[in-house]
């Protein structure tokens, strides 16, 4: 399980992060819903150690993860599939996978899951040789959460995976969510597609300007007038 | 004839040189969009090593002991004038650079004395031997075939191993590659000790052609070296040693003429030419700065 406490993170003068804490409990899909700079993506970033907190707690297993080298969080079982993807363009879809797998030393297992990504999004099998620069943008999403799971993480976190995808590629990549988790992966997701990532979600936090300021499950929220208001686009 | 050939014999030869001394200029540009201005100065200070280690030991231990120190030094370097620097502008750290290469150049010639050190003869490589009636060093032949070696085994080590695919990420992107439980430092490192072994090795080829070594004689062939790595498209390990082999060539057959005074300033007029016409240089890829 992960537990934020408290968490403060501030930047350039300006704090991203105003104290928030949540729960991400194991096998559950959690999804962050909020604005665009609310502190969604420097929550995850803080996760994984890319960015430094300034104050307050990121346990993982009882584990306190803030101080931590980020190959070490990495290496704890926690990926994230970026924002915008950041495949390597030029390396092929299968260098891309094989490097996800950076720090894992079994061999056959590595082999194991490349098949066992293949077979979650066959499209990257047929593009296998194919460099990554030249996938579709829903390709390079697929590719881009394939990659995050050769870690063979027990949390996998994605930031915005429906970011300028058709509303086609976007089901896709969420039912693929779904198949992912009820393979016994943790998924923390945020999203500003606010109603899939509700619909999907077992628990669900808006964030606010560095605040969290709702909390429910997924059902709970999209049936909220507030959120409906301010993220659904439904007036009433 | 003899004369053309010649002239293309110490062309290719110097070409070989510089491509190792360059391809330690493009590597860390790769990585770390610096230009390592202390670089061509590392170079001269395996060529003192050299003079100072041969005096007391044979050959055989000198030459290994020479490239393992020149290593050394790459990382030392890094690790104390760049690492600290990381999140810095990009300014600043070519300043660190730019001190480093004043500092290397100052201890040199603090222990020198400023005096010109006899460069020592290496037996296998001096010696002279004639190729179609030229005359001309062993090391003449020597040197491009082991750039050739060395170049493939870079080549491998960057397309064929972990460590390479972690240098190739680092370099298209830092925060992804640190997503994926790369430490970039550690791969910087690796750029750096790869570089500077290749320094070394240039070293040892380098100057076995001249009578001695001075503080400064690191500087032009350095800045050479450089200019081949733009030449080529800086960043590109090929761009690189195709550049160096244009520039040694070039600069051998313009001092093979009456005009031989004007060699350096050929050499950058044609990368200036290069430049117009092709801003990123032969093999170089349209780089958008990191945001």
């Amino acid at each position: 399980m992960l537990k934020i406490e408290n968490l403060q993170v501030s930047y350039g003068g300006i704090q991203a992060l105003r104290g928030i804490s949540l729960e991400v409990p194991d096998g559950k899909i959690v999804t962050l819903i909020g604005a665009n700079g609310a502190g969604k993506s420097t929550t995850l970033r803080t996760i994984t150690g890319l960015v430094k907190a300034s104050s307050g707690s990121i346990q993982w297993n009882g584990e306190e993860l803030l101080g931590k080298s980020i190959d070490k969080i990495i290496g704890a079982g926690i990926a994230l599939s970026p924002e915008g993807r950041r495949v390597f363009a030029d390396m092929s879809v299968l260098e891309n996978l094989r490097i996800g797998a950076y720090l894992r030393k079994d061999k056959e297992g590595i082999e194991e899951d490349i098949r066992w990504v293949y077979s979650l999004f066959p499209r990257l099998e047929e593009r296998s040789w194919q460099l990554a620069g030249t996938l579709s943008g829903g390709e390079q999403q697929m590719l881009a959460v394939g990659r995050a799971l050769m870690s063979r993480p027990k949390l996998m976190m994605l930031d915005e995976p429906s970011l300028g995808l058709a509303p086609l590629v976007v089901q896709d990549i969420f039912s693929i969510i779904g198949e992912i988790n009820k393979q016994g992966v943790t998924v923390l997701l945020i999203e500003q597609n606010a109603n899939m990532a509700l619909k999907i979600a077992d628990l669900a936090y808006v964030l606010e300007t560095g605040n969290i300021t709702m909390s429910g499950t997924g059902a709970e929220l999209l049936a909220d007038e507030r959120v409906r208001e301010a993220y659904l686009g439904k007036n009433g | 004839m003899q004369y053309a050939i010649s002239i293309l014999l110490s062309g290719v030869s110097l070409g070989g040189q510089y491509a190792l001394i360059a391809i330690g200029y493009t590597m860390v540009y790769g990585i770390l969009r610096l230009i390592n201005f202390a670089h061509g100065d590392v170079f001269m200070v395996a060529g003192l090593m050299m003079v100072y280690l041969t005096a007391s030991l044979p050959l055989a231990a000198a030459i290994p002991l020479v490239l393992v120190l020149t290593v050394l030094l790459g990382f030392v370097i890094e690790r104390a004038a760049y690492k600290p620097l990381r999140e810095a502008p990009r300014m600043s750290v070519m300043i660190s650079a730019i001190g480093v290469s004043y500092l290397l150049q100052n201890l040199a010639t603090y222990i020198t004395g400023g005096l010109p050190q006899m460069y020592p003869e290496i037996p296998g490589i001096s010696k002279t031997i004639t190729i179609a009636g030229a005359p001309t060093k062993v090391v003449t032949v020597v040197t491009p075939v082991l750039v050739l070696v060395l170049v493939l085994a870079l080549t491998q080590l960057i397309h064929h191993t972990k460590v390479g695919m972690a240098m190739r990420a680092v370099a298209k992107d830092f925060e992804t590659a640190q997503l994926m439980g790369i430490r970039i430092n550690a791969v910087i490192s690796v750029t750096f000790v790869v570089g500077s072994f290749l320094a070394g090795v240039g070293s040892v080829l380098y100057f076995t052609n001249y009578q001695s070594i001075v503080p400064l004689s690191g500087s032009l062939p350095g800045l050479r070296a450089f200019v081949a790595a733009v030449f080529g498209g800086i960043g590109s390990i090929p761009g690189a040693v195709v550049g160096a082999f244009i520039i040694g060539l070039s600069e051998s057959i313009i001092k093979g003429s009456n005009w031989s005074i004007f060699s350096d300033a050929f050499t950058f007029a044609l990368l200036i030419i290069i430049l117009v016409v092709k801003p990123t240089g032969l093999f170089g890829e349209k780089v958008t700065d990191k945001v």
